[in-house]
This record gives structure tokens, C-alpha cells and sequence, in this order.
């Protein structure tokens, strides 16, 4: 086995909820996660999951520890910033889909590439084009995302997620809202990126199934890492 | 290399295009807004145009002349067991008189923007025809000077100006008196001074001002006849009227004529303070008015906005997740706003010139005639750029309040 590149990793994280009452939700968390790995976090619901992964997704900066990601260390970074990385390092995919409905399917995927401006909007379009194919919806691309049915706006978004080539993708129960087949091609995207492309996956969910064919499963309860999965 | 997409400009084009009866109903209220704001501005600057233009009929930019003085009281004694003499100040008894006016009359001359220098001889005295005697003032004019400040020739109803010139003893009557007297041009009067000299003049022509007090009251003869009606000598002058370039600001230049000549100098909005004080108040009323109905228009903006981002608080979210900044956010929104702004500026604008065309052509009566509005570019630009302002900050605080939403707590619901 190649020698493991860990592209995200947090040290001791701590975090405090004020509001209604003081409340630990996260008690010095350490993790990491490496190149081309398909991680899945699972517990109860209120373990702490989602709040790690919105940590660990940069938008949520009110922690204690430290979080590197792709070796720089994003903790008490400014707000645009910590933007910036997002744009071009995360790909996030929620277990609801948040495509923009006035935008076809293509312009969808193509606002956070057109944000990073790394290409000329003639390249950006045809490497839409391209996400789309991969996800089996290049007869989609011109419609308008709302009317797609549920499986398909959901690979629209993942496709959304993966157009700048993100090193890390984030899924919050990014299956979530679908039934097993969609399950099925969302699970085999997953594992194809991570293969071919190299891409990190850590997705929070809490269908076992998925999180057992994932590579790595790291378990929560109350806060406190229950097995980091190896 | 970086390329520069406007992705916000897109999104915010895309908000306005798909709720096209939000957009036009929010642009609509800047329309009638800021036409408002127009209309109104517009009329009152014609109003203030207008009656400065009657002003400046009889009453030059500034007048200079010799004021009443008053004695001063004598300083007090140092000296012990001296009995204090009280005297109450008085008017000083002396000519109304500028000494040297010749030399004046060069030196205002040769001052920046002074366009006109005109010395006048200003003589009380009765008007007389048969049995009926008219009281008033009589001013003693060069023809020439006179008409360049008053634009007498304007108001003449009867008769010529230049005839004042070459008829020694012309007069140049006000309607009111020719009335009254029942006399017209060719016709002679007498008139009776206060130092009691009487001289018949024969009437060249009518003038009328409008402002019927001056009309039943004013006359114009040549400076030599009220000289002669004095009983005083040929450089016996009691007013230089002087007009400026930038009659707004005459007070600056009175001020230095004052100091410069030693007389009094009075600019004509001194000369008129309850007209002034009348406009100023005009002014205020109109403003806070038209500014207000602007403002509301902006509340519309504003609520529209509000709206538009309660609605779209999912897609705030994701943009922010996939690394839009603040400002792109912001840019979305005020965007949105000034394109409403835009729209309702441009009918607003439109709107505004149709209610002053159909003004114009509203018959008021009296010295006015048609209503005296006309198109004002500078009252159009400043109600744009107003409008502008309003917009962009009706847009701006619902905006920022956007940039500021949490991604974190959209999703988590």
C-alpha cells in the first residue's frame, strides 16, 4: 500500500454550544483523513457528527483546536479567506440538493467554477458538460434544475460539488433524501472519485450500509470519537 | 490566470427577471417618486424664477448710497465733580448725498464681474394733472444704463424709450398714474418737488411693471431734470445701482463695494428679506416634501429586497458554502436594487416630463400667464442621483444583513 498523504486533519477539538445552555458538543476530536479515501462518520443523532463536519467544511469557525486542511492550517483564518478554500478545495453535497431553480442543470455547476475564474467560461461550460456526463445527466444539462426528479437534481448538485476538482468532498447525509437505487449510483460516484481521481470523501450519514461499503467509518457518541475505524 | 466572471450579476439578473411583478412594482414606486420629486423641484424653481425677474424690474443687485447716521454719544468725563451731559442720539442732519459719484461710478466699474453701473436721482415729488395730484417718486435716469438694469424698454406699454433721451423734460410714466390722471403718451403734467419747483414734462411713454404699487407711483426722468428739482448741482447723485454677474451671491460683492467706497451697500435680497425669508420657507417645505415621497419609494426597494432574501435564504446559504464572499453576496443584492432604481429612475424621469409639459401648457392668469415651469436638467440630475443614492442603500442594508447569514444554521434546520 502507497504511503498515506492525509489532506485534512484537526487537533483536539472542542466545541461549546451557549444557547439555551452551555453545552459540549465536541470533546478534543482528532482526526484525519487521507488522499483518496472514502471516510463516513456515523452516530446517533446530536453525537456531534454534523457539528464536526461543518467544522471541518470551514463555515463554522467558533472552536477550540486546530484544523489543517491540505497542510495549511485554516484556524483563525478571515472569512474570505477560509471563502476562498471552500471554493476551491471543498465540494459540499447536503442531504437536501440547494440547486439555484431559476439556473439550468448546467449553470448550476457551473457558478462555483465561474466563481474561481481558473478558466474562460467556454472551458468551464464544456467541463460541466463533462461532470454532467460522468453522472449520467448530460440529457439534462439545459433543463431547468427544478425539473428534475429528486435523484437526479441530487447528482446535479454532486456534480456542482466536483467542478473545480475539489481535493476534499463533504457530504452531509448526502443520500439522505433518496431511495436505494439513487443510493446505489450516489455510493458508486463516491468510490469512483475516489479511485480514479484521488478525491477524499468524508460523509456524515446514518445508513449503515453505506457507511460499511465506505473505507473507513469513524463512529461518534456524545461528542467523542468511538473508533476511528482501523 | 485568473478569469473574472460576474457570476453575481448573473444570479441578481436572474432574481429580477424571474419575479418580473416584484421588480416592476417596487420600480413603480420610484417612478412616482421621483417624478414627484421632479414636478415639484421644477415648479418651484420656475415660481423662484419668475419673481426674482419681477424683482429685478425695480430693484437692482445692489444699491449703494449714503445712510442716515447717528450721533454718537459724547465720551464720558474723566475728570471728578463734572456734571454729565446727556444727549439722546439723533439722525444727523445731512445731505443723502455721494460725494464724487464720478469717480465711484469709475471705481465700481472697474470691479470683477460688475456688468452694470447705473447712478440715479431719486426725487419725491406730486404728479399733477388738472385738479388730481398723485404723490410718488420720480428717478432721475441715464436712459441708457437704466434700461440695461431694469430692461425698462420691456415693460414700456406706450410710447419710446430713447425718446426720454432726446426730450429734455420727458417723463416716463408708471400705467397706475397715467390712469389715475387719465393721461397718455404726448400729453403734459406737471410735477411739484419737495424743495417746491414746478416743472411741466411732456409724457413720452408708459411703463408696467406689474407690481401695481410701483406702477402707481414710479416715473422716470432724466438725472439733469431731478437735479433741477433738487435745486442741486450736476454731480448731485443719492444712488449707484450696480448689478453682478452672480446675482446669488451678491451679498459678497455689497459687502466689499461697502468697504471699498465707504457707503452704504445693499444687495437686493437684503432689500427684499420678506420675499426671501418667503422663498426660503418655500424651499424647505418643498424639499422635505418631495424628499420624503422619495423616501418611501426607497422603503419599497427596501421591503422587495427583504422579501427577495427571505425567499432566497437556501440559495444564500449554498453560495456561501461553495465560497461566495461577503461582498459577492452584497453585489447580488444592491445590483438587484439599482436595476429597480434604474427602471424607476427612467420612467420616473419620463413621467416627470409629461407632468411638466401639461403644466406648461396651464393658463394661471394675472402677470404670470402660463405657468412658468420649464424643463430643468439640473433638478432631472439631481433627482437622479438622489434616487441613485436612496436605491443603493434600500438595497445595501437588506444585503448585508445576507452576507451575514450563517450557512450553518440554514442547513442544520
Amino acid at each position: 500500500m502507497m504511503e498515506k498523504q492525509p489532506v485534512l486533519q484537526t487537533k483536539g477539538i472542542t466545541k461549546y454550544f451557549h444557547d439555551p445552555v452551555k453545552f459540549q458538543a465536541l470533546n478534543d476530536i482528532s482526526i484525519d483523513a487521507y488522499k483518496g479515501e472514502f471516510l463516513t462518520i456515523m452516530g446517533k443523532s446530536g453525537c456531534g457528527k454534523s457539528t464536526l463536519l461543518y467544522l471541518l467544511s470551514t463555515m463554522d469557525t467558533d472552536y477550540e483546536g486546530e484544523i489543517t486542511i491540505d497542510s495549511v492550517n485554516v484556524t483563525g483564518m478571515k472569512q474570505n479567506q477560509l471563502a476562498g478554500i471552500r471554493n476551491e478545495k471543498i465540494g459540499f453535497v447536503f442531504q437536501f440538493h440547494y440547486l439555484l431553480p431559476e439556473f439550468s442543470c448546467l449553470k448550476n455547476v457551473m457558478i462555483p467554477a465561474l466563481r474561481l475564474g481558473n478558466y474562460s467560461r467556454q472551458e468551464i461550460e464544456a467541463r460541466a458538460f463533462n461532470k454532467l456526463e460522468i453522472l449520467g445527466l448530460k440529457d439534462q444539462a439545459l433543463k431547468p434544475a427544478s425539473k428534475l426528479s429528486g435523484g437526479q437534481q441530487q447528482r446535479v448538485a454532486i456534480a456542482r460539488a466536483l467542478i473545480n476538482d475539489p481535493k476534499l468532498i463533504m457530504g452531509d447525509e448526502p443520500t439522505g433524501n433518496l431511495d436505494s437505487k439513487n443510493t446505489q449510483i450516489v455510493f458508486d460516484i463516491f468510490k469512483q472519485l475516489t479511485v480514479e481521481f484521488g478525491q477524499t470523501i468524508i460523509a456524515v450519514t446514518h445508513d449503515t450500509d453505506f457507511a460499511k461499503a465506505s473505507d473507513r467509518t469513524i463512529e461518534m457518541l456524545d461528542g467523542k470519537i468511538l473508533s476511528h475505524g482501523r | 490566470m485568473k478569469y473574472k466572471h460576474n457570476i453575481s450579476s448573473e444570479i441578481s439578473t436572474s432574481y429580477v427577471v424571474t419575479s418580473k411583478k416584484l421588480t416592476l412594482i417596487a420600480a413603480l414606486g420610484v417612478t412616482i417618486g421621483l417624478a414627484i420629486f421632479v414636478f415639484m423641484n421644477s415648479m418651484m424653481k420656475g415660481f423662484d424664477r419668475i419673481s426674482t425677474e419681477a424683482i429685478f424690474k425695480t430693484v437692482s443687485h445692489i444699491r449703494l448710497y449714503k445712510d442716515d447716521e447717528t450721533s454718537m454719544p459724547l465720551p464720558l468725563s474723566e475728570k471728578e465733580n463734572t456734571a454729565r451731559l446727556i444727549v439722546n442720539p439723533k439722525i444727523v442732519p445731512e445731505n443723502n448725498v455721494l460725494v464724487n459719484p464720478e469717480s465711484l461710478i469709475k471705481l465700481l466699474k472697474a470691479q470683477d464681474n460688475v456688468t452694470v453701473v447705473s447712478p440715479q436721482t431719486n426725487v419725491s415729488v406730486f404728479y399733477n394733472s388738472g385738479k388730481s395730484q398723485i404723490s410718488g417718486l420720480s428717478s432721475g435716469i441715464n436712459v441708457e444704463e437704466a434700461d440695461r438694469m431694469f430692461n425698462i424698454k420691456s415693460t414700456m406699454v406706450e410710447g419710446e424709450l430713447n425718446d426720454l433721451k432726446n426730450v429734455q423734460n420727458g417723463i416716463l410714466l408708471g400705467v397706475g398714474i397715467a390712469t389715475k390722471m387719465n393721461v397718455k403718451t404726448g400729453d403734459n403734467i406737471s410735477i411739484i418737488s419737495s424743495k417746491n419747483v414746478v416743472k411741466v414734462m411732456k409724457v413720452v411713454g408708459l411703463f408696467r411693471t406689474n407690481n401695481s404699487n410701483t406702477d402707481k407711483s414710479k416715473s422716470y426722468i432724466n438725472t439733469s431734470v431731478a437735479q433741477q428739482l433738487l435745486l442741486q448741482s450736476s454731480t448731485y447723485i443719492t444712488d449707484i445701482n450696480v448689478n453682478v454677474k452672480d446675482f446669488d451671491n451678491a451679498k459678497l460683492y455689497a459687502d466689499k463695494f461697502s468697504r471699498i467706497t465707504g457707503y452704504k451697500a445693499e444687495d437686493w435680497k437684503a432689500a427684499n428679506e420678506t420675499l426671501m425669508a418667503a422663498s426660503r420657507m418655500r424651499k424647505i417645505i418643498i424639499t422635505v416634501i418631495s424628499t420624503s415621497i422619495l423616501f418611501v419609494a426607497g422603503f419599497g426597494i427596501y421591503n422587495i429586497l427583504n422579501m427577495t432574501i427571505s425567499q432566497k435564504i437556501n440559495d444564500i446559504a449554498i453560495l456561501k458554502a461553495m465560497g461566495f464572499r461577503g461582498h459577492d453576496v452584497i453585489r447580488i443584492f444592491v445590483q438587484q436594487a439599482l436595476v429597480i432604481g434604474m427602471i424607476g429612475s427612467v420612467m420616473g424621469l419620463a413621467l416627470a416630463t409629461i407632468l411638466v409639459n401639461v403644466l406648461k401648457h396651464v393658463y394661471i392668469g394675472g402677470d404670470i400667464g402660463y405657468f412658468p415651469i420649464r424643463f430643468e436638467p439640473s433638478i432631472y440630475l439631481s433627482g437622479f442621483i438622489f434616487g441613485f443614492i436612496i436605491t443603493f442603500f434600500a438595497g445595501y442594508i437588506p444585503a448585508r444583513k445576507a452576507a451575514n447569514v450563517d450557512p450553518v444554521s440554514i442547513f442544520r434546520k
